[in-house]
């Protein structure tokens, strides 16, 4: 996709979306909030992992450094007596920099770990979270978290749409933003440094790349994103507390990731998606069926992790690109069944959709990739 | 190749139906109940909701309430409900988890539309919501929480609370171990959170500013109080005054045994049931717990002589498939008699303004030891306690109820309200 593709594609979906919140009723539009703010710490670890090779099981952890630096930002604005417009994108503004500022110190250590060292080391991360709240907990509020005072939507707004349309509408508009500035960055010449290191670091050194500096980017980068994502939930749900990113939180961003198809940002929205409906769904299915009290409540809580176990099982072993690359794949070979129909010059000029989103694995053997990459240096 | 193919083109339908249906489920559920004029009420049912911590760290010690309750809205509804309309009850899990209780609360509340909130469990997990149900005008009554936060009727005119709240539940057992152990040494071991504090501040009012001689806390997602517990050994205490759940309650108590400690405990009603207790303590329960102190104001699991239990009991045999009898089996079915007492009141044809002004007029008396506190000012729900201790395995009342006027615990000499015929208010 060009550029100016790119940018006429996210319009499109912006004014898509927010056009829907007037269609959906009012849970929907919080789910889709939800979604959204979802969305930025799933598209950071596509970034991370997915592009960038560097497997982390913190982002959650992230996600909460954005939530804590909105709230505590917010609050002392409030206290100070701001409002209006500044109340609401000055905390955003802080949890970006916040979890970018977190990600920075984390990168510079986890730039020199790989693998399952790197895993481990994230997943401190978020395993210590609780005990770092409640260290410090006048502060950050304990196990309890901080309550936080929101600018709510404005006043010309009220009565036309329902606060949860509202907060829709700036996840919307946030995630939106994230995901482009990614897929910027992503086709551009930093995503090129960063397969390079991902596929073989001693090549992408003597090409000129610094791995290292590559890594920590990603790193900040990807936290950067995971701030707005926490920044998002600390808005919709006014409150920022351990609880909220917790290491199955982690996991789930995760599995999210790798199910929606990790190669790509597409992919990400599909994961964020399914995120949010899957244990919805589930706690529908269950309340719709006659089951006895004592095994729906067992199954209440603990049925949606066993059913997102299970789809990541069946992803990873029957559609290892994920929901994307499903999509991708039939794509082709709806593509395909033209092409065999049809004369050979009208197949030609309709250019079959998968070309245009190519995998992780077909980018990484494109031919004219790698040559690209040291014209930059 | 063909199978596979296959496959993956089915998971991938699969996922799109999925995928649809999560979309067009929201809709058509709305929609019915929208049509009516109050939300949650038809003219054949009540709706209203909850949300519960069924799994996560709370749940061992609370996730029998609302099977109770349900039970005791069973009772009423196969005794021809409140004014003909049955009650529905939807219980939500949020595994004590703030962010959970957001969800959870947004969908009984946006999507399927509750006519009101009964017996949200939890101060964190409901203080996240206390906003959002204010906004949005759901009565929001009886919260499980001892937080004094749910009796502000000028901020939230739609919350009320239920428990007695933690400052005046610790005052009496304060005033209690003044009379009682005048020359000990007394700590403090809570909750990191406003249940911890706010019983603190309650226990400083009467014991003084240095009063306590040690304060531990302890985080809810770290079960492990060894750390804590030891302290308090160092430290030479002797009452050790407990704001905490019931599962940490039973950890304090254990991790003191471990450590071959065995000080007085004195526990808030939040963390004191017996026989939830046991289940964590095993078979040294009896000597465990002996002497141990606690707060409660609803009718005692052990006195089979009391009309309520009695009552209570059979009703749990009947419609709660012979579940354990015991103090969260009575907080549960309080809930709902004080539910289907305030709905009575509201009268034939309920709206949520009628809901309110029937708690406002004071005629909703639940079945306490102490008073309830509702009225035109006041959002608190039981305004005192009774004190319980266990002797021999068995945990009874002793002594008369106290209510706080102020800073002031005195007692209380009323009867407390009879039960109506069959249980079932009038």
């Amino acid at each position: 996709m060009s550029v100016t593709k790119r940018y006429g594609f996210a319009g499109a979906a912006m004014v898509l979306l927010i056009g829907l919140t007037f269609v959906i009723p009012s849970f929907s539009s919080y789910q889709l909030a939800t979604a959204c703010a979802y969305l930025c710490g799933i598209a950071g670890l596509t970034l991370l992992t997915g592009a960038g090779g560097q497997l982390s099981l913190g982002q959650a952890a992230l996600m909460a450094a954005g939530a804590y630096s909105y709230a505590l930002t917010a609050n002392t604005m409030a206290d100070a007596g701001t409002e209006g417009p500044l109340l609401l994108l000055v905390p955003l503004a802080a949890a970006v920099i916040g979890a970018a500022v977190l990600g920075l110190v984390i990168g510079l250590a986890a730039g020199r770990l790989h693998g399952p060292y790197l895993a481990g080391f994230t997943m401190a991360l978020v395993v210590a979270l609780p005990a770092v709240t409640s260290t410090f907990s006048s502060v950050l509020g304990g196990d309890q978290g901080l309550w936080i005072t929101v600018e709510k939507r404005p006043a010309s707004l009220r009565g036309i749409v329902s606060n949860e349309a509202w907060q829709a509408w700036l996840a919307v508009v946030c995630s939106v933003l994230v995901l482009t500035l990614l897929a910027n960055l992503l086709h551009g010449r930093f995503g090129r440094h960063l397969r390079a290191v991902r596929d073989n670091p001693v090549a992408a050194a003597l090409a000129g790349i610094n791995p290292a500096r590559t890594k920590v980017t990603a790193f900040v980068i990807s936290s950067a994103a995971a701030g707005m994502g926490g920044g998002l939930l600390a808005y919709t749900t006014q409150s920022a507390g351990p609880g909220a990113y917790s290491l199955v939180f982690s996991l789930f961003l995760l599995m999210a990731a790798v199910v929606g198809g990790i190669g790509s940002l597409t992919g990400a929205v599909w994961g964020a998606v399914l995120l949010v409906a899957l244990p919805h769904l589930i706690s529908t299915a269950t309340s719709r069926l006659e089951l006895s009290t004592d095994l729906a409540q067992r199954l209440d809580g603990n049925l949606a992790v066993a059913i997102f176990g299970l789809v990541l099982v069946l992803v990873v072993l029957l559609a290892p690109q994920g929901i994307q690359g499903l999509l991708v794949r039939a794509g082709r070979r709806l593509g395909q069944a033209r092409s065999v129909s049809v004369p050979p010059q009208s197949a030609k000029s309709a250019p079959s959709p998968a070309s245009s989103t190519p995998t992780r694995l077909s980018a990484r053997h494109e031919p004219e990739q790698l040559p690209a990459t040291p014209k930059g240096q | 190749m063909m199978i596979r193919s296959k496959l993956r083109l089915g998971t991938a339908v699969l996922a799109a139906a999925a995928l649809g249906l999560a979309s067009c489920a929201s809709p058509d559920e709305g929609g019915e109940a929208a049509a009516e004029d109050v939300p949650g009420i038809t003219d054949t049912t009540v709706t209203v909701g909850t949300h519960q911590p069924l799994t996560g760290p709370a749940a061992a010690g609370y996730s029998t309430i609302s099977p109770a309750t349900k039970a005791y809205f069973d009772y009423v509804n196969d005794n021809g409900g409140v004014n003909g309309r049955t009650i529905e009850y939807i219980v939500k899990d949020d595994g004590y988890n703030p962010a959970n209780t957001q969800t959870a609360v947004r969908e009984m509340v946006l999507q399927d539309e509750v006519f009101a909130l009964v017996g949200g469990l939890g101060t964190p997990p409901h203080s996240a919501v206390l906003d959002f149900v204010n906004d949005n005008e759901v009565p929001d009554l009886f919260v499980a929480s001892g937080s004094p936060t749910w009796n502000q009727p000028e901020d939230y005119p739609y919350t009320y609370g239920f428990m007695v709240d933690y400052p005046t539940e610790s005052r009496i057992l304060a005033t209690y171990a003044q009379e009682e152990f005048p020359d000990k040494t007394y700590c403090f071991f809570g909750q990191d959170d406003d249940f911890g504090e706010e019983f603190q501040a309650g226990l400083e009012a009467v014991l003084g500013e240095d009063g306590l001689a040690d304060t531990q806390v302890y985080s809810t997602a770290n079960t492990d109080v060894a750390a804590q517990i030891s302290a308090m050994k160092e430290a030479g205490c002797e009452v050790n005054f407990l704001a905490t759940i019931n599962g940490f309650s039973a950890q304090a108590v254990g991790t003191a045994a471990k450590l071959g400690y065995f000080p007085q405990w004195m526990a808030s009603s939040a963390g004191g049931d017996f026989n939830t207790l046991s289940g964590y303590l095993g078979e040294n329960t009896n000597k465990l717990l002996q002497g141990f102190v606690s707060a409660n104001y609803l009718p005692g699991y052990s006195d089979t002589e009391d009309e309520w239990t009695a009552k209570f009991s059979e009703i749990n045999e009947e419609y709660n498939a012979g579940a354990p009898f015991d103090g969260n089996t009575i907080f549960g079915m309080s809930i709902g008699y004080l539910f289907v007492e305030a709905l009575k009141e509201a009268g034939e044809n309920p709206t949520r303004e009628s809901l309110l002004e029937a708690l406002e007029s004071g005629n909703v008396t639940g079945n306490g030891h102490a008073p309830l506190g509702f009225g035109e000012d006041s959002h608190q729900g039981y305004t005192g306690a009774m004190l319980t201790r266990v002797d021999n395995g068995v945990q009874s009342y002793f002594g008369t109820p106290f209510v706080v006027t102020g800073d002031e615990v005195e007692e209380y000499t009323e009867e407390r309200p009879a039960m109506p015929a069959d249980g079932l208010p009038e």
